[in-house]
């Protein structure tokens, strides 16, 4: 009895700690590759721009270049983790991550880029266009003190609110208060999805507001929305976060690829490398999704029927 | 899911000694308070008192990540476990899409049958299919296949646990309080740390889910292993047999009833888990849940959710009928379902109909997403009289919710620590009363003391709602049996999903924001407090009852100074399992705008800044801690898992 009791362990403790090492930044998700079919698994981040670009590559490697396609809801941040590790092949749309970028990219060589997506991003301030025309000065940061009593809301506890939406975007926002030394609250929506609601019931109010927005978004053709002015960027003004008190810059915004992926994953690397469009392109599909609420794959199939041109280009 | 066993009530000259008791504690507590008063000052949580965890945080995340390719531990443990996880999940994920969607839904169906008999078996096959029509077929193999996994790692580690603490006094001591504790915390405080070490993905989600559903499998092996009929055991004792003889013979056997309940709870609760990990890249059904719940797409949501909820009846039915150990019918026996099974998986497979065939899928998305506009279009707001739901959401939070958090800030930090105190020592013991207040203090030396606070008005406002429609409910379900009837199947529906489900309707009709939360919370809470407030006020001593009638009291006298008195230890039990339950989900409201803590996890889990959410993950920790003790009866009893 003994004797089986310590065989058993022993076994248990040979499997468990190592008949050689395991590298668990490199495992597959388990769900890849099942029964011999070309898997690829796409990160989808929340915004609606991305859902766009992970639905039309998704329907053309599956249509297309007869791949089956895995999306995984991934935050950026958390999927540079997973792309480093293998658990995700391709990140479409990323906002820029220097830390990360250093990290995985240049130090550990486990993600290579994937080229430009096409779309050139910009972070910023932004009023609803009918008060920017009721107030022309709200538009330069130097004057919203001036009208902080117009964006009081319950959650922002006397002060201004300055709107932001998920957690997982990149924003200076609270350092960016503070160091302009701004009258103003920052309240998290807490998704984009709540913020959009929330923005399109002040809209609806013509209610003044100002809120944390990018370009390209959908909702501009909905909502028009001018840009707040806060002091101009120039490269390095971002650098300590802490310290941040320059507007955000304008970036040609970024796919990358797992690197093992890019090497060996043949025609659909090949295809998500030459993956580009334009910001037209990329709104088509986002309002056919967010605004006519169709299926992420039957906007895609629309967009592909309607662009051959343009998606001819990136098949390899 | 377990029934929650109510002891009836002590004698009546209990609450005269515990009065005069109170009452000295109470004092004892105002001396201390006294003599300390002029030490401290008012305001929130001072800062110097504060420990920041920030930098060594971040520092550890950092190494892990660095070297997390090289280090040996990563190497030669963490890399196999990992490893391991990843190769079983695939592997039954790989079996179950062998088997194709027939295979699958026969071998339930037979499963069901074996143990339930043809009622069940069918409910099975429809649960299944139904799974299947709405397009799911493929992220439902996906959670199944993470759950089989979990569920076997799960009892495993679980009935091993219980073994040791069923045979041997001093581990039960030592483990008893450390499962108590698991069971009262909250499913995102379990994602983080396996996150820092394993990092997103499959490997992360599964071992959190072992770690949440393996305390009721050894608590309840434990409780079976010493549970067991003495006189059995020394009878076969007498009969000569060794202990292990006992123990294989005698004990296990005799225990098999709390072993299936086990089984049954750590299903329950690894479902619940799993589908929660999704924000951890779990993948499968909760996935869809998220990635819908993101775009506040309502009909999506739906469409994942509801395979969740069939899957959560289904295992629950079939593990309830073969821990019920009555004697069936001979059904089926398992070679004969296994080839059937293999049978209808070869047919399948030849006709080429492995995967659920892409034109037998039901849209409801799209209808259900016109049904939740013309909500939100007539329901959401401007409802002439009785206002929409937007409008209630609106009042509840600044008539309600921001009152009670504006007031627990404006609290001197001290006196919230004394409250506790008072609190936890008049229900329970010195040692609860101590924790109680460690665990508080806790809260504030992280420096999160105001979204703890901001949480706990969420808490508060939640619990009352709750306890007042639970224990209304409850009366009703006593008092009549035919409530009671109507009630039984909605509760056991309620009690078997999971927290994620429930954050999907109320997005739908209150928005999103704090509101909704609470309202999540609030539902997800009230079946456990309807159930043990009936439960309790059922089992009142008869003869008490008889007595009050002969002496003529009326209904309302019955039930206000007899049954409700006598059941006060099953109402303080449904507060503090109301208490539990609602914190769980008033956490998971950070996913929906609940704000606080919960959004601290959701931000540390979406920016990769460990720092925030391992500390906002603590103090949920102490929070629940804190909140269990307070209401914590003094002897402990079984409870729902959740």
């Amino acid at each position: 009895m003994r004797r089986t009791t310590i065989t058993a362990a022993v076994a248990v403790l040979t499997l468990a700690t190592g008949c050689g090492s395991a590298d668990m930044t490199k495992q597959a998700s388990p769900f890849a590759n099942a029964r011999g079919s070309k898997t690829v698994t796409l990160s989808v981040q929340s915004w609606v721009g991305a859902q766009s670009n992970v639905a039309v590559a998704q329907y053309i490697l599956e249509h297309k270049l007869g791949y089956r396609v895995d999306t995984v809801q991934v935050d950026e941040v958390p999927a540079w983790d997973a792309l480093s590790q293998g658990r995700v092949d391709a990140l479409l749309e990323d906002w820029g991550h220097p830390d990360q970028e250093k990290r995985y990219v240049t130090e550990k060589k486990t993600i290579t880029r994937g080229g430009d997506l096409g779309v050139t991003g910009h972070i910023g301030w932004f009023v609803p266009t009918y008060l920017a025309k009721q107030h022309p000065d709200i538009t330069d940061w130097r004057n919203l003190d001036k009208y902080t009593s117009l964006f009081r809301t319950p959650e922002s506890g006397g002060k201004g609110q300055l709107m932001d939406g998920s957690p997982s975007y990149v924003t200076n926002d609270k350092a960016l208060v503070k160091n302009l030394k701004l009258d103003y609250q920052v309240v998290f929506a807490g998704s984009e999805a709540a913020q959009i609601t929330q923005i399109k019931q002040f809209a609806k109010e013509k209610k003044p507001f100002l809120t944390y927005w990018y370009s390209p978004q959908w909702l501009f053709e909905k909502v028009p929305m001018t840009e707040v002015k806060l002091p101009p960027y120039k490269e390095g003004c971002d650098a300590d976060p802490a310290k941040v008190a320059c507007s955000y810059p304008h970036t040609p915004l970024q796919k990358y690829l797992n690197a093992d992926f890019a090497r060996s994953g043949g025609e659909a690397a090949a295809f998500l490398k030459k993956f580009r469009w334009t910001t037209e392109d990329q709104n088509e599909v986002s309002l056919m999704i967010a605004e006519q609420k169709l299926d992420p794959q039957e906007a895609a199939k629309k967009w592909v029927d309607s662009h051959p041109d343009v998606w001819k280009k990136w098949l390899p | 899911m377990a029934t929650v066993t109510v002891p009836t009530s002590r004698t009546r000259t209990a609450p005269r000694l515990l009065k005069n008791r109170a009452a000295g504690k109470l004092l004892l507590l105002g001396l201390v308070t006294a003599v300390l008063l002029p030490l401290l000052h008012g305001g929130p949580w001072p800062d110097d008192l504060t420990v920041s965890l920030d930098k060594p945080l971040a520092t550890a995340s950092d190494w892990v990540i660095d070297n997390r390719d090289s280090h040996p531990v990563f190497l030669y443990f963490l890399g196999h476990v990992s490893n391991a996880v990843i190769w079983a999940v695939r592997a039954v994920y790989l079996a179950l899409l062998t088997a194709g969607w027939a295979g699958v839904t026969v071998l339930g169906a037979l499963t069901a049958w074996r143990f339930g008999g043809a009622r069940l078996a069918a409910g099975t096959a429809a649960a299944f299919l139904a799974c299947g029509a709405l397009g799911m077929w493929v992220p439902t193999m996906q959670t199944l296949a993470l759950m089989v996994v979990a569920v076997l790692a799960s009892v495993a580690v679980g009935a091993l646990l219980g073994l040791g603490a069923g045979l041997s006094d001093r581990l039960d001591r030592a483990l008893r309080p450390v499962l108590d504790t698991m069971q009262v915390l909250p499913a995102f405080a379990y994602l983080l740390p396996v996150v820092l070490v394993f990092g997103i993905g499959v490997p992360a989600a599964v071992l959190a889910t072992v770690v949440y559903a393996a305390p009721p499998m050894a608590r309840l092996t434990a409780l079976g292993l010493r549970g067991a009929d003495p006189e059995v055991l020394e009878a076969v004792e007498s009969l000569g047999a060794t202990r292990r003889q006992r123990l294989l013979t005698a004990r296990i056997p005799l225990a098999r009833k709390e072993l299936l309940l086990g089984l049954n709870q750590t299903i329950m609760m690894a479902l619940s888990m799993a589908v929660i990990a999704a924000v951890i890249g779990a993948g499968g059904l909760g996935d869809r849940v998220y990635q819908a719940l993101a775009s506040v797409d309502v009909g999506a949501a739906l469409a994942a959710g509801i395979p969740i909820v069939l899957l959560a009846v289904v295992l629950d039915r079939v593990t309830a009928a073969a821990g019920d150990g009555t004697t069936r019918p001979r059904t089926i026996g398992w070679p004969y379902a296994v080839a059937v099974t293999v049978a209808v998986a070869l047919a399948a497979r030849l006709l080429g109909a492995l995967d659920w065939p892409a034109g037998w899928t039901l849209g409801i998305a799209e209808p259900v997403n016109r049904a939740v506009d013309w909500m939100t279009a007539h329901l959401y707001s401007g409802v002439p009289v009785i206002g929409g739901t937007a409008d209630w959401a609106g009042h509840f939070t600044t008539w309600i919710l921001d009152p009670v958090r504006d007031g627990l800030l404006w609290l001197p930090w001290w006196s919230v620590l004394l409250l506790v105190a008072a609190l936890a020592w008049l229900i329970g013991t010195w040692r609860t009363a101590l924790t109680a207040v460690l665990a508080m203090a806790a809260i504030g030396v992280l420096g999160v003391w105001e979204p703890s606070l901001d949480t706990l008005s969420q808490v508060l406002a939640a619990v009352a709602v709750t306890l007042v429609l639970g224990f209304a409910t409850g009366v009703a379900a006593a008092r009549s049996d035919r409530v009671d009837r109507a009630l039984r199947p909605v509760l056991d529906v309620f009690q078997t999903m999971p927290q994620f489900v429930y954050l999907i309707p109320v997005v739908a009709l209150f928005g999103v924001g704090r509101a909704p939360a609470v309202a999540a919370a609030v539902v997800y809470a009230l079946p456990a407090v309807v159930r043990i407030t009936a439960q309790g006020l059922r089992q009142v001593d008869q003869a008490a009852l008889e007595s009050a009638r002969s002496l003529g009291a009326t209904g309302r006298q019955q039930l206000w100074q007899v049954q409700l008195p006598l059941a006060r230890r099953a109402l303080l039990l449904a507060v503090n399992q109301g208490v539990v339950l609602v914190l769980a989900v008033v956490i998971i409201g950070g996913l929906v705008g609940g704000g606080a803590l919960g959004y601290d996890v959701a931000f540390g889990l979406a920016q990769g800044d460990l720092a925030t959410g391992l500390v906002a993950g603590a103090a949920i920790v102490c929070l629940g801690l804190m909140l269990d003790r307070v209401t914590q009866p003094t002897d402990r009893r079984p409870r729902k898992g959740a």
